[in-house]
């Protein structure tokens, strides 16, 4: 996987610092599965956070939190995994996101929100994100974004004033850029968009149909 | 619910140079106490041979701070003794996977509240990069002393925190210790989202500068 487009520091530090949704954080955990670098600068930002820990105001703790966690470490409590067992490198993407798609994308359920354009919803509540499939050829009603929001290719490829984005390419735009992308490879483009704001469809919808005639 | 507990408390506005400069009650700067080698070297006992009492050590050491550090943001006493206990117990387990060579002692437990903070406040595991996944792209070779967190390094990161303009200062405050998203910080501070971006981008790189990375 050649990546080309990553998530800006912003974005990076703000996962480090926690503050970041976790429909954003799947995204760009994906992304520093495949991705070294930004994974290094993460790693940085960690760093701000270890050095706030060490120099801020101690509080006293009740003695009994250090007696709770003894008993648990002789009871050989287990610790908490993740119930289910990730499966890895659907669509050829690292976890999470390769572990949360599934293998036939056209087991989902798709519904059509504009001219060759249909999307999806993968996961659930907080961690839901956006699934967005642009057959060949067609285009993304010119838009920008209101939030914070993300978009990973999952397949395909699209153009846009920016340039030209591959699977695991990662669009993290200013909110006050305003961009075309235009699906132009031979198969669909699938994308995965994901906000810091709760996930709506049905606000979405009308929002992409505002745009498609230029409100 | 975060916010819920968070708009209980009126937040302290506390200037970032008093935090990170405060001193105990013995006119001491608390981290004088323990070096990053010597905590270092107490989580390798507590990995090596499971001693009690080097994880004694750890915790007057780290759990008032990681108390402190939750209280900044609001959260209740009784929510921050959880997130320090649910902390401590993993720093107990999973202190055999903590390489000095990636991150201080300090970074390390950072990284583990905060995962916890995230898993208890929003019920959700905080997605991460799973590097037993197949398409997990391995860290190019470390040459030398590439990325040992030293003890001037976290100096160095403290000096660049103390060094920020107020308004820098202030967002990284809200990003860590309020975890927060790009858009709450924007509300809360009536800036608009690009310019939250823009202040989280030049602080992260004063910090990085700090550190000597080529950006």
């Amino acid at each position: 996987m050649m990546i080309r487009h990553h998530p800006n520091d912003a974005t990076l530090l703000t996962y480090a610092s926690g503050g970041l949704s976790t429909a954003l954080s799947t995204i760009v955990a994906t992304h520093l599965g495949a991705c070294p670098s930004c994974r290094a600068s993460a790693a940085r930002a960690e760093q701000i956070g270890g050095a706030l820990l060490s120099g801020v105001e101690p509080v006293d703790v009740a003695t009994s939190v250090l007696d709770r966690i003894f008993d648990r470490i002789d009871a050989g409590e287990p610790e908490q995994e993740p119930t289910t067992a990730p499966r890895f490198g659907h669509q050829g993407l690292p976890a999470p996101l390769g572990s949360l798609l599934p293998e036939d994308m056209d087991s989902l359920r798709w519904w059509p929100v504009g001219p060759g354009i249909r999307q999806a919803r993968l996961g659930e509540g907080e961690a839901a994100v956006r699934l967005l499939r642009i057959a060949p050829g067609r285009a993304v009603p010119h838009h920008s974004h209101g939030g914070h929001e993300m978009t990973m290719i999952v397949s395909g490829s699209y153009t846009d004033e920016i340039g030209r984005f591959l699977p695991g390419d990662v669009a993290d735009l200013d909110p006050d850029v305003a961009h075309q992308p235009v699906s132009d490879a031979a198969t669909d483009c699938i994308c995965v968009i994901a906000t810091d704001a709760p996930l709506e469809f049905t606000g979405w919808v009308p929002r992409l149909m505002q745009s498609l005639v230029r409100i | 619910m975060l916010r819920v507990i968070r708009s209980r408390k009126p937040r302290v506005r506390v200037c970032m140079r008093a935090i990170l400069t405060r001193t105990s009650d013995t006119g001491m700067t608390q981290d004088a106490a323990l070096s990053i080698n010597d905590l270092n070297g107490l989580l390798a006992r507590v990995a090596g041979s499971r001693s009690r009492s080097a994880f004694r050590e750890l915790f007057s050491h780290f759990a008032p701070r990681i108390k402190g550090f939750m209280m900044k943001s609001g959260t209740s006493e009784e929510m921050a003794e959880e997130i320090v206990q649910e902390t401590m117990v993993t720093v107990w387990t999973k202190a055999a996977q903590f390489d000095p060579a990636k991150a201080g002692a300090s970074t390390w437990i950072f990284t583990i509240a905060r995962n916890k903070r995230i898993d208890i406040m929003r019920r959700v595991n905080r997605p991460a990069p799973d590097p037993e996944d197949p398409m997990f792209q391995p860290d190019p070779p470390i040459n030398g002393e590439d990325f040992t967190q030293s003890n001037e390094d976290q100096v160095r990161v403290r000096a660049a925190l103390e060094h920020l303009p107020p308004e820098q200062a202030e967002i990284i405050r809200l990003s860590f210790f309020d975890s927060l998203t790009h858009s709450e910080i924007a509300a809360q501070l009536a800036l608009p989202l690009g310019t939250v971006k823009s202040r989280l981008r030049l602080s992260f790189r004063k910090i990085r500068s700090a550190l000597g990375d080529e950006r």
